[in-house]
C-alpha cells in the first residue's frame, strides 16, 4: 500500500486536478449552506457531489465514483428536490433560512472537521498510497464485498427496508398508528 | 490517450466539446436574433393558453414514496454490478448467490409492503 514518497514540491497533473476538484467541492458545499434559495442549495449540492465523484475518479476509485454519480447526484438530489417541493411551495428567496444557532452550528462543524482530520492524519501520517488504476474497479470491490463485508451488506438491505416502510407510513395519511 | 487517466481525460474532453457546442449554439442565436420584448412575449409559454397562477405548486406527498422507491432500486442495482462480476468466479459460488438473493429478498419485502398498502396503485 505504501511506497516511496515523492516530493510535494513538484505536483503531478493528477494532484493538481485533485486539489482543484477539492476546491470546487468545498466552495459549492459552502454555497449550499449560505444560499438563500432552497432549490439553488439542492443544485449546488449536485455540483458538490459531482466534484467529489471527480475526486474519487482521480484517486482511481472508479466504482465508488460512478456510485456517487448514480446514487447521490441522481437519486438523493431527486429525493431532496421532492422533499422541497412537498414542504415549501411556492418557493423563492426565503429570509428565514438562517438559524439562531449559528455559533453553535459553527462550533459543531469545526469540531467534527477537527475529529475527522485528526483521525485521518493519525491513521495515515506520511503513508503514501500508490494509485494503481484497476484497484477500484467493480470486480475488486465485489470480491472484497462478498468475501469480507457480507454482514454490513445484508444489514444495508434491512436499513433500506426500514426506511422504505417509514416513508410509506409517513406519506400515507390513511395508515394510522394505534 | 491510453491508460486509466488518459481515457478519463478523453471523457472530460468530450464533456468540454459538448458544453462548447451548446454554448456556441445559444451564443449564435443571441447574436442573430432580433430582441423586441413585450410583456405578452415574456409570459411563460403554456401551449397557447394564458398561464394561471405561479410556476411552483406544492406536490402531493404520495410522490415522495415513488422517489424513495427509485433510491432503493438505485442502491439495489449498484450492488448488482460488483456482484455480477464475481459470483461466477472460483471461490464464490452458491454462498454469494444466496447472499445476494437474501439482500434482494429484504428489499422485496418492502415492495410487498408497498403493494399491500396499495401505494403502487395510482388511484
Amino acid at each position: 500500500m505504501t511506497g516511496a514518497v515523492p516530493s510535494y514540491l513538484s505536483p503531478t497533473g493528477q494532484e493538481i486536478v485533485f486539489l482543484l476538484l477539492g476546491a470546487v467541492t468545498v466552495g459549492s458545499a459552502l454555497l449550499v449552506v449560505t444560499t438563500r434559495q432552497l432549490v439553488h442549495a439542492a443544485l449546488w449540492l449536485v455540483l458538490c457531489f459531482g466534484a467529489l465523484a471527480g475526486c474519487y475518479l482521480v484517486l482511481t476509485a472508479e466504482f465508488v465514483a460512478w456510485v456517487q454519480v448514480l446514487i447521490y447526484v441522481g437519486a438523493v438530489v431527486a429525493l431532496l428536490l421532492f422533499g422541497i417541493m412537498l414542504t415549501r411551495a411556492p418557493i423563492g428567496r426565503s429570509a428565514d433560512l438562517d438559524s439562531g444557532n449559528r455559533v453553535v452550528a459553527a462550533i459543531v462543524a469545526l469540531a467534527t472537521a477537527a475529529v475527522l482530520v485528526t483521525v485521518v492524519i493519525d491513521g495515515f501520517r506520511t503513508a503514501y498510497a500508490d494509485l494503481t488504476p484497476g484497484r477500484g474497479a467493480a470486480s475488486e470491490v465485489g470480491s472484497s464485498l462478498f468475501r469480507n463485508w457480507v454482514l454490513p451488506f445484508e444489514a444495508l438491505s434491512v436499513l433500506l427496508l426500514a426506511a422504505l416502510i417509514g416513508a410509506i407510513v409517513l406519506s400515507r395519511t390513511d395508515i394510522r398508528g394505534r | 490517450m491510453g491508460g486509466y487517466f488518459g481515457s478519463y481525460a478523453l471523457v472530460v474532453v468530450l464533456f468540454a466539446i459538448g458544453a462548447v457546442v451548446v454554448a456556441a449554439a445559444l451564443f449564435a442565436n443571441r447574436m442573430l436574433r432580433p430582441s423586441r420584448p413585450t410583456p405578452e412575449k415574456l409570459t411563460s409559454y403554456e401551449c397557447g393558453v394564458d398561464p394561471v397562477g405561479e410556476g411552483w405548486a406544492q406536490s402531493q406527498v404520495r410522490y415522495y414514496v415513488f422517489t424513495y422507491l427509485y433510491v432503493v432500486f438505485a442502491v439495489d442495482a449498484v450492488f448488482l454490478f460488483p456482484w455480477a462480476t464475481v459470483y461466477a468466479a472460483p471461490g464464490f459460488g452458491m454462498t454469494t448467490l444466496v447472499e445476494m438473493f437474501l439482500f434482494l429478498g429484504f428489499i422485496a419485502l418492502g415492495i410487498l409492503y408497498a403493494w399491500r398498502k396499495r401505494v403502487l396503485a395510482w388511484t
